[in-house]
């Protein structure tokens, strides 16, 4: 048993101000006393068993299945029944230095009806109808089940993971900065079905979410969701897939993403490092060695693309404006280019998609003590991280596509 | 006032199936649930479904397991409807989009489960329960010109008519707080089970026997009410479920002392005997002092491979990291029996209709009674798609040839009134309604539980009736309309309060030992006594015992044995 201060974004939409008219939210803090491996909702039903009953959170299950309790957690967009108390508390402290409380918000993007309680129909569920989910299959099912690639039943059961507990959509940066974004939550479900071979309307689906200005290139890869997710869903990972789905069926990407990237591919492929002068031309008018192929789009793009770079050499990101000129660009010393290739032949080999429900781990792992040094330093910045524990273990069990990259970031 | 012909209450499986049903059927359908319908505990089943499918399997197969597993208390002839349509609902589920783990072949595979004569269970991973109801709420979306969904309305009671038949529901809409009458022809119950009038409880906080309660107070019998399922792995303290697929994907079960001590007690099928023995051996194994000091036993699922662990039972290593700390990859977890599931409920015939015109019941609240005294793993998602598909269907066609008879307004009335009291009740002038389910909760746990006897549940009994009577006084602080979560858990208790008391009077009155009921001072089956339900109705001064016969129709009782 320890003694933990819940501090709590309340909002009571019936409660009057003193001057009369509606009361605006406010702060409470609850003092609760439990055992440090039960959970923040725990603290929480403590507090309105104990003290108030009209503290509103949504919960059912407890463990991390009903998708009921997706609140914000030290900031943190989560479950509050999958983060411990203790852990909870430790991250609060760490956060701002000295004995603080555990701060708990509602969720994020969503207008809030009563203290942690939040309004996902108007927001959330209106986005997941958005993309019709559910299968459109050829209208002639067999008589028995449909035969279908193993895998690929596996493979959706990464989306099929998301109990749609909205903490994605609560941490979207892009949904922030533009409310009409389909969203991490959604456009996860519109793989579900991209993914899902008995579906036959991929290819609307897809053109669908292109073609809206809120679809699948609005997303910013932040990883926001990613580290939200309490399922290991990614929903990132599925939005990037979604996007290649749509580069594979041809269809054009206004923000010129799919081609950005095989430019970013192709340039360290063949030097080693960035040449940041390649990769503008690459981007814009690929296979086009030394001159521009005069489209609208390209040239706009390019111009578009002057002020960026003028920052990035101000700044000393970029280099000199001589060596922006296409072509004068250093070599790698010694064998140090053939082994770049080297990696990329390893990945084209090493193709297939990740996801968690195959991955898994290898059979034989070694014992911790036999664990390298580096494993070890990662083995401790992993339990010292506490709410970003979800992508750490992702990142350790290669369950998601980009959250080894992630890693590095540090935001623990 | 809305209007329906068929009014479902709950979005579980059973509720989401029988709404789907309905609308095929043709008829205006209505769904009401008191939380969003994903959130519906449904959710929780993790193992998967059974269906005799395969080559070499049958229904008789399927249906004789699940008799057997019953301690022969289940109805036949609805066990024999069960298995009988099993494959087909399978197949229906897969072409709305279920994506059912595959064989090398691509056709669908199975894994081995509890009390099974044949690997018969189908599942996605260890989410089966989650993946097949979002699936069902995928086609809710897609059919909404068909279906009316009421998201987060709280069914305070059932709405009667002059002739006592079922003519809709009163509800509170939560978000709001506002009181509605809603007209029906038919109303389908399939509210769950009540595993929180025990603590700890696998069951989530919404699962507290509303439909059951509600069904009682309308004066249909509730049955096999002293069946309750206590699940052979859950975690101590917290009550989580770790599925019964880590014992069929061959985990073993661990004493204190290492030993696999369900050599002693299903030698045959070890841990995959009927949860009710494997829960009996275990808390045999704690009761004779070879548990672990927290009193628990040992579940070691590293036996299995590691790859097949995280695809096969991700949500568990997921438990086990998230709420134990245990790598269940690299160590034993520590685990017990637990309260997990309602066998009885309201009595229902085999096209769900109960003894109350207009009303149908599916899934856990109902009583078919195809689980009898054990349900086997794996049956209970069987039973609602099967029986929530069936009262969809019955009901509709009944809709078809009756007329809307208006309910009651003086009840509606009477019940705003009720609620209004609560509310009312000063603060501080009695308990708090969390105390009181507390103890209502470890007093069921601690008396009506794997082992049983007549002290034991005498006193569970006047604890109940006492909580009964401080339950009227109960106050709560919320006043407000919007959300009032407060005001819903004191009408949540006083439908635990009633599951509660049921449960003891069966549990007291049935003197042997069958199924999940063993009475330590009648360590029998007595089937010259008792090879029949126990039927309770409301009276007076509480539930008034009745029998009926348990229907035979090729299997007679045998000496049970795993």
């Amino acid at each position: 048993m320890a003694d933990y201060t819940l501090k709590v974004r309340r909002y009571q939409p019936e409660a009057e101000s003193e001057e009369g008219g509606a009361a605006g939210p406010y702060w409470q803090e609850f003092n609760v006393e439990l055992d440090p491996t039960l959970s923040v909702l725990d603290g929480l039903l403590q507090a309105r068993d104990r003290e108030d009953g009209s503290l509103a959170v949504r919960c059912s299950c407890r463990a991390a299945i009903c998708g009921s309790c997706g609140v914000k957690i030290n900031g943190q967009s989560t479950l509050a029944c999958l983060t411990q108390i203790g852990e909870a508390h430790e991250a609060a402290n760490r956060m701002n230095g000295g004995a603080k409380p555990i701060v708990v918000e509602p969720m994020g993007n969503m207008p809030v009806i009563k203290d942690l309680v939040t309004d996902m129909e108007s927001t959330h569920w209106t986005k997941i109808r958005r993309v019709t989910p559910w299968l459109l299959d050829d209208g002639n099912p067999p008589e028995r089940e449909r035969i279908v690639e193993p895998e690929s039943m596996v493979d959706i059961t990464q989306t099929i993971a998301c109990i749609q507990c909205g903490a994605c959509v609560s941490a979207c940066l892009s949904m922030e900065a533009d409310p009409d974004f389909i969203g991490p939550a959604a456009l996860a479900k519109a793989y579900r079905f991209v993914g899902d071979p008995r579906d036959v309307q991929d290819a609307e689906r897809l053109y669908d979410l292109a073609q809206d200005p809120h679809g699948i290139y609005d997303c910013t890869h932040c990883f926001s969701c990613i580290d939200a997710c309490p399922k290991g869903v990614a929903p990132m990972d599925q939005i990037m897939r979604l996007r290649r789905a749509a580069g594979g069926e041809g269809i054009d990407d206004k923000n010129n993403g799919h081609r950005h990237e095989a430019a970013f591919t192709k340039i360290i492929q063949k030097k080693g490092t960035l040449d940041e002068a390649l990769l503008l031309q690459e981007s814009y008018a690929a296979g086009v060695k030394g001159k521009l192929v005069p489209k609208p789009a390209a040239i706009k793009g390019l111009l578009g693309s002057i002020p960026t770079a003028i920052r990035g050499i101000r700044t000393g990101k970029m280099r000199s404006l001589r060596k922006l000129i296409p072509g004068i660009h250093h070599k790698l010393p010694g064998d140090a280019q053939d082994k770049v290739k080297g990696i990329y032949g390893h990945a084209e080999e090493h193709r297939t998609q990740l996801n968690l429900y195959i991955t898994g781990e290898e059979e034989v792992e070694p014992e911790p003590d036999e664990m390298a040094p580096g494993a070890l330093a990662a083995e401790a910045k992993l339990s010292a991280v506490g709410g970003g524990r979800q992508h750490m273990e992702q990142a350790t069990e290669g369950g998601s596509e980009t959250a080894r990259t992630k890693d590095e970031d540090g935001d623990g | 006032m809305p209007s329906h012909d068929v009014l479902v209450i709950g979005a579980g499986l059973a509720g989401q199936r029988a709404a789907l049903a309905a609308a095929e059927a043709g008829v205006s359908v209505g769904i009401v649930s008191k939380v969003h319908p994903v959130r519906s505990h449904s959710n929780a089943a993790q193992g998967g479904i059974n269906a005799a499918l395969q080559e070499g399997d049958s229904w008789e197969s399927h249906a004789f397991d699940t008799v057997k597993g019953s301690d022969y208390l289940g109805d036949q002839d609805a066990i024999e409807v069960m298995c009988r349509e099993a494959p087909e609902e399978i197949f229906h589920l897969e072409h709305l989009g279920v994506p059912f783990h595959r064989n090398e072949e691509g056709k669908l595979g199975t894994r081995a489960f509890g009390g099974a004569s044949q690997a018969r269970t189908y599942y996605v991973a260890d989410i089966t329960g989650q993946a097949i109801m979002h699936v069902l709420y995928e086609q809710l979306m897609k059919h909404s010109d068909a279906v009316d969904r009421y998201e987060e309305y709280f069914t305070t009671n059932l709405a009667l008519n002059r002739n006592g038949e079922c003519a809709g529901a009163i509800l509170r809409n939560v978000r709001d707080g506002s009181m509605e009458l809603f007209e029906a022809k038919n109303v389908i119950l399939a509210t769950g089970g009540n595993g929180q009038a025990w603590q700890p409880t696998t069951n989530a906080l919404i699962c507290t026997g509303d439909g059951i309660s509600m069904a009682y107070r309308a004066g249909a019998p509730v049955m096999d009410m002293e069946m309750i399922q206590y699940h052979p792995t859950t975690l101590a303290g917290k009550g989580f479920l770790i599925t019964e697929g880590a014992r069929g994907e061959g985990a073993h079960l661990l004493n204190a002392n290492g030993e696999r001590f369900m050599e002693r007690y299903a030698p045959n099928k070890m841990e995959l005997a009927s949860r009710d023995v494997v829960s009996r051996a275990e808390q045999t194994e704690i009761n004779e002092g070879r548990g672990f000091p927290d009193g628990t036993v040992a579940l070691d699922i590293t036996v299995v491979p590691r790859k097949r662990i995280h695809e096969a039972l991700r949500e568990i290593v997921l438990v086990g990291r998230d709420f134990a700390g245990v790598d269940i990859t690299r160590e034993p977890i520590h685990i017990k029996p637990g309260n997990h599931y309602t066998m009885g409920g309201v009595k229902t015939d085999i096209h769900g209709a109960t003894s109350i015109d207009g009303l149908y019941a599916a899934g856990e609240v109902a009583c078919v009674s195809v689980h009898g005294g054990n349900r086997l793993g794996a049956n209970s998602l069987l039973d609602t798609l099967i029986f929530g598909r069936r009262a969809g269907e019955h009901a509709a066609a009944r809709a078809k040839r009756t007329d809307l008879r208006p309910p009651s307004k003086a009840q509606f009335t009477d019940e705003k009134a009720a609620l209004e009291a609560i509310v009312g009740r000063e603060r501080g002038s009695g308990h708090r309604i969390s105390e009181i389910k507390r103890e209502l909760g470890e007093t069921m746990d601690g008396h009506v539980a794997v082992f049983r006897d007549d002290a034991g549940i005498k006193q569970a009994l006047e604890v109940v009736k006492r909580l009964q009577e401080e339950a009227e006084s109960a106050y709560i602080d919320d006043r407000g309309d919007v959300f009032n979560q407060d005001l819903l858990n004191a009408i949540e208790l006083r439908f635990m309060l009633d599951c509660a008391e049921c449960s003891c009077v069966g549990a007291l009155h049935r003197t042997e030992s069958r199924g999940a009921q063993f009475r330590t001072d009648f360590p029998e089956r007595n089937d010259d006594e008792w090879l029949k339900h126990i039927e309770l109705t409301r009276g007076d001064d509480g539930p008034q015992i009745g029998y009926s016969d348990v229907t035979m129709t090729q299997w007679e009782p045998q000496e049970r044995t795993y």
